[in-house]
């Protein structure tokens, strides 16, 4: 053994693993099938879960944990990371998802919150965590209780990327006031942010994050990832927005497979989602993004919501703390 | 060190990319972020970051980088791929239909180690950079299975290799970019603009 002293689940390990992820798609998918789609069209990670977020929206009740048989089965068909879901608080959920070997544990308010008032010690794990913010205080929070990469909640599954890019740009302002603080505010500025005074002297400093900011909630065309990564987003997580552009419809209603899930094209889901991907790599080259568009003649859109007309309660991003 | 008119260019396609040029602006060269033939033209040598090797594989067909890079290193341009990067630069992926770029005679097998939970972090013996062993951070990473005539294997976690060079091209199974330790960068650097580090393998 010519390596000796061996580490497992150090912070550089968990921050580690983001940053391998940076300037990349992490595709939502609900079957093994789907996630040999998002392998193919160049998804740097699948998010394996039972229902896309635009679907738990229109299923209610409580969203827990995915079953545990297809998150694994997702495992099997594919060799680039996989990430899973656990209701905020919920560390028993976490153990699971650790103890089956998932890559990324998203504790994410997509799901039914389990605790109202505490999230998941993240430190005690060696998977890493990535968790959701609207604003750098809680962004602080999550990366103190150990989260390894932050994306902003946007608000999923409303195909609607306005909420995104109010917290993509809270967090960066947020992020430039810091810098420009004189020492002397910072203990203040710490205590307005709910923010340990070390990570947010950090900040100043470094003018950046520790760990790796990505975009989600909203994310639904290829300009919507060209808009984030401008913003600041160092990769795009796509939820809703691929596969329910690709679910079929007949009579205004989805067709149903033989699970009783929204069946999909799997053409316009390859299509729609490698298109993404192109946009999120040149995010900085409007011909490239224009090509991605064209690419998807006959694919359209989530309808999408209008975020201003959804009640308090059918909010997620209030969602955790 | 290469001299002062020397730029490394870093395939910007996606990965650990900003880590990688902020370790080569520490080595005091001027660095690009590769995205486009225009970009290679312009740099050389070529780091290839961490990352996702079926994601960036895609990118290099699809955005026409991949003959182009081909060309160059058969011409001489320095090649490093870093985790990622070694499989990309790999003859091949063992168990797996895997495209490469077919840079370096080795098979390498991907999650060698095993899923996250199995990355690990650990003091690595490698002779050529001297007595103090190096900080290697393995995420998800690959190792070598088989080393064709022209590898000269630097270092190896079990047996396995994991520090290989053939001529112009070196690979890494582990992240030195994310250590702050820049020998291996300095190591790479050394071969660029070098006669002897012209390609050597068939």
């Amino acid at each position: 053994m010519e390596g000796t002293d061996s580490q497992t689940g150090t912070t550089t390990l968990k921050r580690g693993l983001a940053q391998m992820l940076k300037g990349g798609v992490i595709m939502d998918v609900v079957t093994p099938e789907q996630a040999t789609i998002a392998q193919e069209a160049g998804a740097v990670a699948v998010m394996a879960l039972e229902r896309i977020p635009a679907d738990i929206r229109a299923a209610g009740g409580v969203a827990r944990m995915s079953d545990l048989s297809l998150v694994q089965r997702i495992m099997d068909a594919v060799t680039i990371p996989v990430m899973a879901k656990v209701r905020i608080g919920h560390f028993a959920e976490a153990q699971c998802l650790q103890a089956l070997g998932v890559d990324f544990i998203d504790e994410s308010e997509v799901l039914t919150p389990a605790d109202e008032r505490y999230h998941i010690d993240k430190e005690k794990f060696s998977v890493p965590f990535v968790c959701g913010a609207r604003d750098l205080g809680e962004a602080l929070r999550r990366i103190a209780e150990g989260a390894a990469m932050i994306r902003s909640k946007g608000e999923a599954g409303s195909g609607n990327i306005v909420e995104a890019v109010r917290h993509m740009r809270a967090i960066r302002d947020a992020i430039s006031e810091l810098s420009g603080s004189p020492a002397e505010e910072l203990v203040a500025r710490a205590r307005d942010l709910g923010a340990p005074l070390e990570i947010v002297r950090q900040i100043a400093r470094d003018q950046k994050l520790p760990v790796v900011l990505f975009c989600a909630g909203g994310v639904s065309t290829p300009a919507d990832a060209a808009l984030m990564m401008q913003l600041g987003a160092e990769g795009i997580f796509v939820g809703s927005g691929i596969f329910k552009a690709a679910q079929l419809v007949r009579d205004g209603a989805p067709v149903p497979d033989e699970h009783g899930y929204p069946k999909i094209d799997p053409d316009i889901a390859l299509r729609y989602a490698r298109a993404i991907v192109a946009a999120t790599t040149h995010w900085n080259d409007a011909a490239i993004v224009v090509d991605a568009h064209k690419s998807l003649a006959g694919a359209r859109a989530m309808k999408g919501i209008d975020v201003r007309r959804l009640a308090n309660e059918e909010l997620l991003s209030v969602r955790g703390n | 060190m290469p001299g002062p008119s020397v730029i490394v260019g870093i395939l910007g396609l996606q990965g650990d990319v900003v880590e990688h040029v902020a370790a080569l602006e520490r080595c005091g060269v001027e660095t690009r972020v590769v995205k486009t033939q225009e970009d290679l033209a312009a740099v050389d040598a070529l780091v290839v970051p961490g990352g996702e090797s079926t994601t960036v594989m895609r990118l290099l067909e699809r955005f026409e980088l991949r003959a182009p890079i081909i060309a160059r290193v058969k011409a001489g341009m320095p090649l490093w791929g870093t985790c990622m990067g070694m499989i990309v630069a790999a003859h091949d992926v063992a168990g797996l239909t895997q495209p490469t770029l077919d840079l370096i005679d080795i098979t390498v097998r991907r999650n060698a180690f095993g899923r996250q939970i199995a990355s690990a972090e650990m003091e690595l013996a490698i002779p050529a950079l001297g007595p103090v062993p190096f900080p290697a951070v393995f995420i998800r990473a690959p190792w070598v299975e088989r080393v064709g005539p022209t590898v000269d294997v630097l270092a190896s976690v079990d047996g396995h290799p994991v520090f290989v060079r053939s001529g112009n091209v070196v690979a890494t199974a582990f992240h030195p970019e994310l250590t702050g330790d820049d020998r291996v960068h300095r190591f790479f650097l050394s071969l660029v603009g070098r006669e002897d580090a012209q390609r050597t393998a068939a």
